[in-house]
């Protein structure tokens, strides 16, 4: 754990005793078997009761304005019980997208409806089920001063109840263009994906979809990579959240399952397993804290290290949850443990914002290899 | 104020080491003091450090340290960094006997025996392992016999880095035969006592720089013994944390891999490097190694901050031995043929010093403690695991 300030400790200890008070293992479960997306009154409570939505929101719109590395803090204890809410697509890559690429109005229109809760946001990038942010094909031709928006997105995350929806497009000069574009507009069509982890996605139909020319946000490629960097690095402190709880209660069984005599703990293949997930886990916490503090000081090595940090969360998010399907054997097959709810996570968060192999190679290119 | 320490360091360093040593540092457990002692040079930079205390930077002034504090130290390290200096100190006595005799000794031991430390003029040697006791440590059985006015030592050691250049050894005798961990004793003993024989071991990357050591009837004066009688297993224990912290520290920087690989294996016409296989696996190790020095830093962080944990040190050594292991597979395979080379002619001094680094760093997941015995110790004290049934029995 880095070395927190005193307002960032308070706020790790208000999520840690809030998550699974509030929005244990079994609230998930609901969410999932009802296919809710997310838990309304749940998410009130995260936005505006918390304030966590707002964790990014600069002050005169209502937020709080603490950072990328506080962000992280509340998520990592999200990630521990797998909480299914909109804080990503929301608070972390709207509001990077409306900050970095938005206009005085635009961020007026929107940031502090998304620090109270009441504006959920989705980021819209990939589509064929693939993250590739450098093919985007979803065009956006000039019509009248603004836009005509045709293609498709899937997956997108909570794109199913999103009021506001961020897409990137490709204009007529084949240049990347992100744009504003209300979940209500005519032509969009929304349908909800069924995926294994039980969370929100959508496949989003745009048939020429107008939006005006105030849509636009300023940036291109440029706000595509900065925003997505963002929500990556937001993703992979999740990501070591769970991977921790996969971790601890596996540890947690290993203390009291019984075979042979003994406890399954003394056994030596186990326990040097054990502390090899122990040392993933150091290295991905490192990689995270990291990559959250260059986005917090803007740093040039942000981008690698972001990378750094989503291609080791993946990594250690499959090895943890897997070792705990594993060792806690024919229980940790069946719909009643838990042990299967961070395996299904564990693939589709390493999918969402490019998988491990993704970052090595991005981070191969940025590194010169 | 820390920039003006950071001036003053940052002075001192380029008016006192001498450029010829930059990034010349002694590798632990492969070479250290004597192997640089040839080179004046390397004299004047011990002791110039010595006379300004920065040896052993952290220490009270009348052992011959700095007495600087956490944030001055790191500062004193970035420094020395910068330019490729080292500290000469950095050995056996500095890493491991200093902080345990800072720990457990007697005022007396520590007035004879850390000046000589601090100033790298004493050099130590680690009298641990023995054939029969390697990872089972605590099985160790080299007698010490209470003579009255003295101990009577009699046993034989193994893995002594260095012993053939140590002018003392702190060792682990065998004080009780009725407990194992129970009767263990501490005790530092002059190597230039009648009956202590050295023999070098040559390791199969040509080094000799473990030992052999023979304890034939050495006598041992009774203010030699640290801490209680019998007491010797927690000093031990403590001392082991030094060790595997100093190995933690990581082994220096290195040739830069991808240049390297760049020139030896060739760039596509995207300037990728061309063997995409090796490409990923470069790669992979790069991010490793970089989330490995983060994790250090993070660590070292914490521990200023008051937060440090000692039972995250096995896990610390292991994953820095495989980094380091995959490193030195990698820049054999980056050399190809070139790699192989054992001396002379037709291979330059990258190359050699590839393939016996390589032949070399099997070593790292064995020494202070093997990759499994660390992988035990983290079980028990980090994760709170049931001790395993002793096998055998």
């Amino acid at each position: 754990m880095a070395v927190l300030t005193e307002e960032q400790t308070m706020l790790r200890d208000m999520a840690a005793e809030w998550v699974p008070d509030r929005a244990p293992v079994t609230a998930f479960r609901r969410v999932a078997h009802e296919k809710l997306g997310h838990d309304p009154e749940l998410w009130a409570e995260i936005a505006g009761t918390m304030g966590w939505a707002g964790i990014l929101v600069p002050e005169e719109h209502g937020g709080s304005d603490f950072g990328y590395l506080s962000m992280g803090l509340v998520l990592e204890e999200m990630g521990r019980t797998l909480v299914a809410s909109p804080l990503i697509a929301t608070g972390v890559l709207g509001v990077a997208a409306l900050r970095l690429g938005g206009d005085a109005e635009q961020q007026t229109a929107w940031l502090a409806r998304i620090a109270t809760g009441e504006a959920i946001v989705a980021f819209a990038c990939d589509e064929d089920g693939r993250h590739d942010p450098a093919n985007v094909k979803l065009t956006a031709k000039r019509d009248g001063d603004g836009f005509r928006l045709d293609g498709v997105k899937a997956p997108v995350s909570e794109g199913v109840s999103a009021r506001l929806l961020i897409v990137a497009a490709r204009d007529e000069a084949g240049k990347i263009v992100l744009l504003l574009v209300p979940g209500d507009a005519a032509g969009v069509t929304r349908t909800r994906l069924d995926r294994i982890d039980g969370r929100e996605a959508a496949l989003i139909r745009f048939d020429g979809v107008t939006v005006g020319a105030d849509a636009a946000l300023t940036g291109g490629a440029a706000l595509l990579d900065r925003v997505l960097d963002r929500g990556r690095a937001a993703l992979a402190a999740e990501m070591l959240g769970s991977a921790t709880q996969a971790f601890e209660t596996t540890i947690d069984y290993l203390k009291t399952r019984v075979q042979f005599g003994q406890l399954i703990g003394s056994f030596q293949a186990l326990q040097h397993r054990a502390v090899a997930m122990q040392g993933e886990l150091l290295m991905t916490r490192s990689a995270v804290e990291a990559a959250l503090t260059a986005l917090d000081e803007d740093r040039d090595d942000a981008p690698m290290l972001v990378s750094l940090a989503k291609a080791i969360a993946g990594d250690t998010l499959r090895l943890c949850s897997r070792e705990m399907v594993q060792m806690h054997g024919g229980i940790g097959m069946t719909e009643e443990h838990d042990a299967g709810l961070y395996y299904k996570r564990s693939a589709t968060a390493d999918a969402t914002g490019g998988n491990s192999a993704f970052h090595r190679e991005r981070y191969a290119r940025l590194a010169g290899y | 104020m820390s920039e003006a320490f950071r001036a003053e360091a940052r002075a001192w360093m380029e008016d006192n080491f001498p450029p010829s040593l930059a990034f010349k540092n002694p590798v632990p457990y492969q070479n250290d003091a004597p192997y640089a002692e040839g080179d004046p040079d390397w004299i004047v930079w011990r002791d110039r450090m010595a006379e300004k205390g920065w040896g052993a930077p952290g220490w009270p002034k009348i052992y011959g340290g700095g007495e600087l504090g956490h944030a001055e130290i790191k500062i004193l390290t970035e420094e020395m960094r910068r330019i490729g200096a080292f500290n000469p100190m950095k050995m056996t006595g500095y890493t491991m006997l200093g902080p345990t005799l800072l720990e457990f000794g007697t005022e007396e031991q520590k007035a004879q025996h850390l000046p000589g430390v601090a100033a790298g003029t004493s050099r130590w040697c680690q009298g641990f392992s023995e054939p029969g006791a390697g990872s089972d440590l605590a099985s160790l059985q080299t007698r010490c016999v209470d003579m009255g006015d003295h101990y009577l030592v009699e046993g034989q050691k193994i893995w002594t880095s260095g012993a053939n250049h140590a002018d003392w050894c702190f060792a682990l005798v065998r004080t009780d035969t009725s407990s194992k961990q129970g009767g263990i004793s501490f005790l530092l003993i002059d190597m230039k006592s009648e009956g202590v024989e050295t023999r070098p071991i040559t390791l199969i990357s040509g080094s000799t720089h473990f030992c052999e050591m023979f304890l034939n009837a050495v006598k041992v004066p009774k203010d030699n013994l640290v801490g209680e009688l019998n007491k010797g297993w927690g000093i031990a224990k403590r001392l082991l944390q030094f060790e595997r912290d100093s190995l933690s520290e990581g082994r220096g920087e290195g040739v830069p891999l991808l240049p390297l690989a760049q020139e030896r294996v060739g760039t596509d016409a995207d300037g990728r490097i061309a063997d995409s296989d090796l490409r990923t696996r470069l790669v992979a190790h790069a991010m490793r190694a970089q989330a490995y020095n983060l994790t250090m830093g993070r660590i070292a962080a914490e521990g200023k901050a008051g937060q440090r944990n000692d039972a995250l040190v096995p896990v610390l050594k292991n994953l820095g031995s495989d980094v380091a292991q995959v490193r030195a597979d990698l820049i054999m395979e980056i050399l190809g043929e070139q790699g192989l080379g054992w001396s002379g002619e037709g291979y330059s001094d990258v190359e050699l010093d590839a393939s016996h680094q390589w032949l070399h760093a099997r070593a790292f997941s064995i020494y202070g403690g093997s990759f499994e015995i660390q992988n035990n110790i983290a079980a028990k004290v980090l994760l709170g695991l049931p001790s395993a049934p002793a096998p055998g029995r």
